[in-house]
């Protein structure tokens, strides 16, 4: 059946869900309910990720094939299935995914007081389709999981969130929704074309030019909000302020990755007359993505959106490698999603830790911290040092490969980019310094207390993966070296098929 | 052997850093001084095998990344260049820990500090034995992170933050252009590491890109991050600014190993470089001109560690005119020998900052020299070296690269020598003003500083004998190895010149004025000293009261901090505000925020239609049935 013997993924997209149901039937005073969700919910996750580390033990990493296929037929008179199975593309986003999720939850521990149980079943949905999205091979299941996403984040945000929760939920949601909806037409011109929504089938299609340029511009709509890219991006920095800290580090760490997934799974290999075509278009808006929100970064007063904004500018430096349809590039965005996920959700995380102190983002409120947690401000150096791709640490590999991929391309292209590595250090150590370092003169901050064991242990599997990702980037690049020469082998043979024609 | 003198160092930094409040103050201190002990006894030894019993190695650690082509690991590369570096670096380290012992005494974080010590020294042993640009990057980049934290130190101070910050974002620009360098070279060559580079130099001659030769372009970007490590002029700022760290970590970072990672890269990449006359044209202008610019604005500063601090870009100045020039091997004897006597003077500066109760301006020192006899006269053996005069270290190294400028090709090499000679004047000028300012004449200081001046304990001396030493006897002992009779057998081919490039020859050949010509500088401008600060105290402000347009460029440093204040931050900080502020919160976001309220307005006037009277509803249903009887009757549709 599968590699590992039995339907893993199913079990991983779906057990989060069970978790959720037992929740549901939780009953006794307040206090009880709210201890036994936190714990329910926190076993569930570890089960969850314990099980998805034999996809990390088991892959087959000589192969770009899909693996743990899992395929019963749904309504096959309209070529609807249920497909499951994942490449060296999206194994790893499920791991990112079943990784960060427990360590969410070990952050709401203490922040979140009211409606745990409620909270709890919001966060297990929410890996449920996060899982569900990384591992459909099917496009209707995708573009199910795809949206399904929304809910449970549009909740967390709307109930757990802050002041202007509400603008922010609805902000985030209309966005994506109306991108979502030109998705679902250019979905839906695909199956009707194919006759089938089963990806690998997809791949198999030509499609005329003229019509590549149409179907890009529906799946770039969804895509793009999801990056986010430059000039769509406003909704982020509101989500991300508004958000509870967990909820931030998710957003963060696998929602932004959906963006970068779909153009890599769908666009790319679907479309690539059009990917070629529209390529510079995308260079443009990375590079103004780069530059313009690591300025506005620099101007910002909250802790937060500070963070929000430098993810914007990360996000670019992906959409960049992606579209430098080179293997270096290609690789190089691969990477970056992800050590992204892993830093700037730490990040947040590191916000969370003196927001829960203080309950202030303002930077201005602080000053000093670093005098009365130390530990903390080692922690904090480090994801600051990885955020600004310092060379082993996580974030420099895929920065790295991306400009080398971005130089082939166009050496312009990978310069103007390249000055996120000066504007990065500028607000990320100006952040660290405002907040961590001067005087401690604050009476507030001098009665803080340094990362409590709970905090340490959240931290911990983070800081591991960040050295690991710098120093030995060998272990996650192999993953999906097989699928990007293949991806990029299938981008070529089309790229040729059409000249061939022309001629 | 090999593995041991880079990783002892990064031992004691994680032991110091993460188990310090653990095991006590001293015990960390002390742990982190016997590793750097273990790492330089290893270091020595790999010198003598590697350099001087020409026995290279190359220690292969593991795959750093494989990605369709671009493969490199982290590995170990023992040349004659790396061995001289690992050398120099891992003494002068083990001396800068242990004098630290006794600076940081009264420091209350003091694991920290040795921690970042540590650290540093296990990024610079990377760097200098990178077989590959990306692990010299890694070290390149991770001692500007120990940089950073070591000038960030006393972090409760706003002007040492701000320096810290200054130094990791001046030295990103650089690294911005050697991260685009590491890019071309890759797409040139295949390949990051350096056997392959060297190799495909021949083949690579002929091409170009946009009408550049690619070897050219590929030098010149790797310059420019040189520039900013290495505080070349027009990325220099961050220097003198770092002087807010604690002095050790000024002699250690800021005149012996890290400003000179520059240098080291264009000796390593020398097989290129030498392919690249026009961008050798510009490495030695900029070099020559920095030496030049910094001499002037050391003459006139009165913060004893920036004289010092100018000093030390002044000489990287010599050290870049004599690759320009294509000397490398002479930039290498002048890094070296320049790593013992710069600190020297800057632990003796500290020695002195100690003695005088943390003051750090000459003007407000003098009359010392009896009660701090040691450090009175390890300033003196260090600023005789820095001077150049004969025996001393500075002395073979200085009259070499002159040399070499004297005997290169083109006006550049002219300009770097006249350049050359008149910064050696003025070394030798503000050499002198500053120990006569501190050390003589009459106490500046008030009574109750003047009653602590007190002589360094011993484990604060013994570092300054070692350097002393060294800043003695090693220009006259390896004078001969780097760039006299044996330097062909002792550089084993890890410093290239081309074929074309007889400058190692013709500098021995240079007319006999030539050697004699910086001594007499060094003299007179000793002599010029004296008579400014001890014999006709009266003329320096004279002077400057006679050119005050003068004396205020040459204090304000050439204003080159009030030009990028106003050419980059501030605009920058304007155009961040207005992004932000116009831009997302009034452009883009105006779009959806108005669409909304429109849709919200349409909506409300909308609802004042369903006013739940039922007269108003039948009346519209009327109205709605005499249209359609209309156009149905009188086709108005059709």
């Amino acid at each position: 059946m599968n590699a590992a013997g039995f339907p893993l993924l199913s079990l991983l997209t779906f057990l989060p869900l069970v978790g959720a149901g037992i929740l549901l039937f939780i009953r006794g005073d307040e206090a009880a309910v709210a201890a036994n969700a936190r714990w329910t919910a926190l076993w569930t996750s570890l089960i969850v990720f314990a099980l998805s580390l034999i996809l990390w033990f088991s892959f087959d990493k000589s192969t770009a094939d899909f693996q743990f296929v899992e395929l019963h037929e749904w309504m096959p008179g309209f070529g609807l299935a249920y497909h499951l199975g994942v490449d060296g593309i999206s194994v790893l986003f499920v791991l990112l995914s079943t990784l960060l999720t427990p360590i969410c939850i070990l952050a709401s521990w203490e922040a979140v007081q009211s409606r745990v149980r409620e909270y709890m079943i919001a966060f297990l949905v929410l890996e449920t389709m996060m899982v569900g999205m990384f591992a459909s091979m099917d496009m209707l299941m995708f573009y199910i999981f795809f949206e399904g996403v929304l809910i449970p984040m549009f909740l967390i945000i709307g109930v757990w969130g802050g002041q202007r929760r509400v603008y922010a939920a609805y902000k985030l949601f209309l966005y994506t929704l109306l991108g979502s909806l030109l998705m679902l037409l250019a979905l839906l011109t695909l199956w009707f074309m194919a006759g089938t929504t089963s990806i690998p089938e997809l791949f198999k299609l030509q499609i005329a030019p003229s019509l590549q340029v149409w179907l890009f511009l529906a799946f770039f709509a969804s895509f793009a909000v999801k990056v986010p890219m430059w000039p769509v991006h406003t909704w982020l920095p509101d989500a991300h302020v508004e958000a509870p800290t967990a909820g931030s580090v998710i957003l963060a760490g696998v929602l932004l990755k959906m963006g970068g997934y779909g153009f890599i799974r769908f666009s790319l290999p679907l479309l690539p007359v059009a990917t070629e075509w529209f390529a510079p278009l995308i260079f443009t808006l990375s590079i103004v993505a780069v530059i313009y929100t690591s300025l506005v970064a620099m101007a910002q007063e909250d802790m937060k959106k500070l963070i929000a904004y430098s993810s914007v500018a990360h996000m670019g430096i992906v959409t960049l490698g992606i579209f430098a349809l080179n293997h270096q590039g290609l690789s190089g965005a691969i990477f970056q999603m992800l050590s992204h996920g892993v830093v700037s959700g730490a990040l947040f995380l590191c916000v969370g830790v003196v927001y829960d102190r203080v309950h202030s983002r303002e930077i201005a409120r602080y000053g000093g911290v670093a005098k009365v947690m130390p530990g903390y401000a080692t922690v904090f150096m480090l994801f600051t040092m990885a955020s600004v791709a310092l060379p082993g640490t996580a974030g420099f590999p895929g920065e790295f490969l991306v400009l080398v991929g971005a130089w082939q391309a166009n050496p312009w292209v990978a310069l103007f980019a390249a000055t996120g590595m000066i504007l990065g250090a500028c607000y990320m150590l100006w952040l660290y310094r405002r907040v961590l370092f001067s005087k401690l003169t604050k009476a507030e901050i001098k009665a803080l207390l340094d990362l409590s064991p709970r905090e340490y242990l959240t931290f911990a599997p983070l800081v591991v993966l960040t050295l690991w990702m710098g120093i030995y980037p060998s272990s996650f690049l192999s993953f999906f070296e097989a699928s990007v020469t293949a991806l990029l082998a299938r981008h070529e043979a089309a790229m040729a098929l059409p000249r061939l024609a022309g001629m | 052997m090999y593995i041991g003198a880079i990783f002892f160092p990064l031992v004691g930094a994680i032991i110091s850093g993460f188990f310090g409040r653990l095991i006590g103050d001293k015990a960390a201190q002390w742990t982190t001084v016997f590793f750097m002990a273990l790492a330089a006894i290893c270091g020595l030894t790999n010198f003598v095998n590697v350099a001087l019993g020409h026995a290279p190695a190359t220690v292969e650690l593991f795959t750093w990344m494989n990605v369709g082509g671009l493969q490199f690991s982290w590995a170990l590369r023992y040349d004659t260049v790396a061995a001289v570096m690992v050398g120099m670096v891992t003494l002068t380290s083990t001396m800068i820990h242990m004098y630290s012992v006794g600076y940081m005494s009264h420091d209350p974080t003091t694991p920290r500090f040795f921690a970042y010590l540590s650290l540093f020294t296990f990024m610079m042993l990377m760097l200098v034995t990178a077989d590959n640009l990306v692990q010299l990057f890694f070290g390149w980049e991770g001692i500007g992170l120990a940089s950073y934290l070591l000038i960030g130190y006393w972090y409760e101070k706003e002007s040492a933050n701000r320096a810290a910050m200054k130094a990791f974002i001046v030295n990103r620009v650089g690294d911005l252009f050697f991260m685009m360098g590491m890019a071309l070279t890759f797409w040139t060559f295949g390949t990051v590491e350096f056997d392959g580079i060297f190799q495909g130099v021949a083949a690579a001659q002929s091409q170009t890109i946009g009408g550049i030769p690619v070897l050219e372009l590929i030098a010149l970007l790797l310059f420019l991050g040189a520039m900013g490590k290495s505080a070349q002029i027009g990325l220099h700022t961050w220097l003198p600014d770092a002087m807010e760290g604690p002095t050790p970590v000024s002699a250690l970072i800021h005149a012996a190993t890290l400003v000179t990672a520059g240098v080291f890269l264009m000796a390593r990449m020398s097989p290129l470089v030498e392919y690249a006359p026009n961008v050798l044209g510009i490495i030695t202008f900029i070099g020559a001109t920095t030496a030049f610019f910094a001499a002037t604005v050391g003459c006139v500063q009165n913060d004893i560690k920036r004289v010092i601090a100018y000093s030390t870009c002044s000489q990287l100045g010599y050290m870049f005119f004599a690759i320009g020039v294509g000397a490398y091997q002479g930039a290498v004897f002048h890094l070296f020998t320049h790593a013992f006597f710069k600190a020297l003077l800057f632990l003796s500066a500290g020695s002195v900052i100690h003695a005088m109760s943390d003051e750090q301006d000459i003007r407000k020192m003098g009359g010392i020299w009896k009660k701090i006899p040691i450090t009175y006269a390890m300033f003196w053996i260090g600023s005789l070296a820095l001077a150049g005069i004969p025996l001393f270290a500075g002395y073979y190294s200085k009259d070499f690269v002159l040399e070499a400028a004297f005997a290169g090709h083109g006006w550049t090499a002219s300009y770097a020598f006249i350049m050359g000679m008149l910064a050696a004047l003025m070394t030798a000028f503000y050499s002198w003003r500053l120990i006569i300012l501190t050390f003589h004449g009459a106490p500046r200081a008030d009574h109750h500083t003047m009653e602590h001046v007190h002589e360094s304990p011993a484990v604060m001396l013994v570092p300054l004998f070692v350097l002393g030493v060294g800043a003695l006897f090693a220009g006259a002992v390896f004078a001969p190895y780097f760039v006299g009779h044996d330097w062909v057998e002792f550089w084993n081919n890890s410093i290239v010149n081309a074929p074309h490039n007889h400058i190692m020859h013709d500098a021995h050949e240079v007319p006999s004025w030539v050697p004699l010509a910086p001594t007499v500088a060094g003299v007179v401008g000793i002599a010029i000293g004296y008579v400014f600060y001890m014999f006709v105290p009266s003329l320096p402000g004279r002077l400057a009261a006679a050119f005050p347009g003068l004396y205020r460029f040459l204090l304000n440093k050439w204003y080159f901090d009030e030009l990028y204040d106003f050419l980059f931050v501030r605009p920058a900080r304007r155009l961040a505000y207005w992004l932000w502020k116009v831009g997302d919160a009034k452009v883009i976001d105006g779009m959806p925020n108005g669409a909304a309220s429109l849709t919200a307005a349409a909506a409300g006037r909308v609802t004042k239609f369903q006013t739940g009277r039922v007269a108003n509803y039948a009346f519209t249903m009327i109205i709605g049935v005499v249209l359609f009887v209309s156009i149905f009757l009188f086709g108005i549709g059709r």
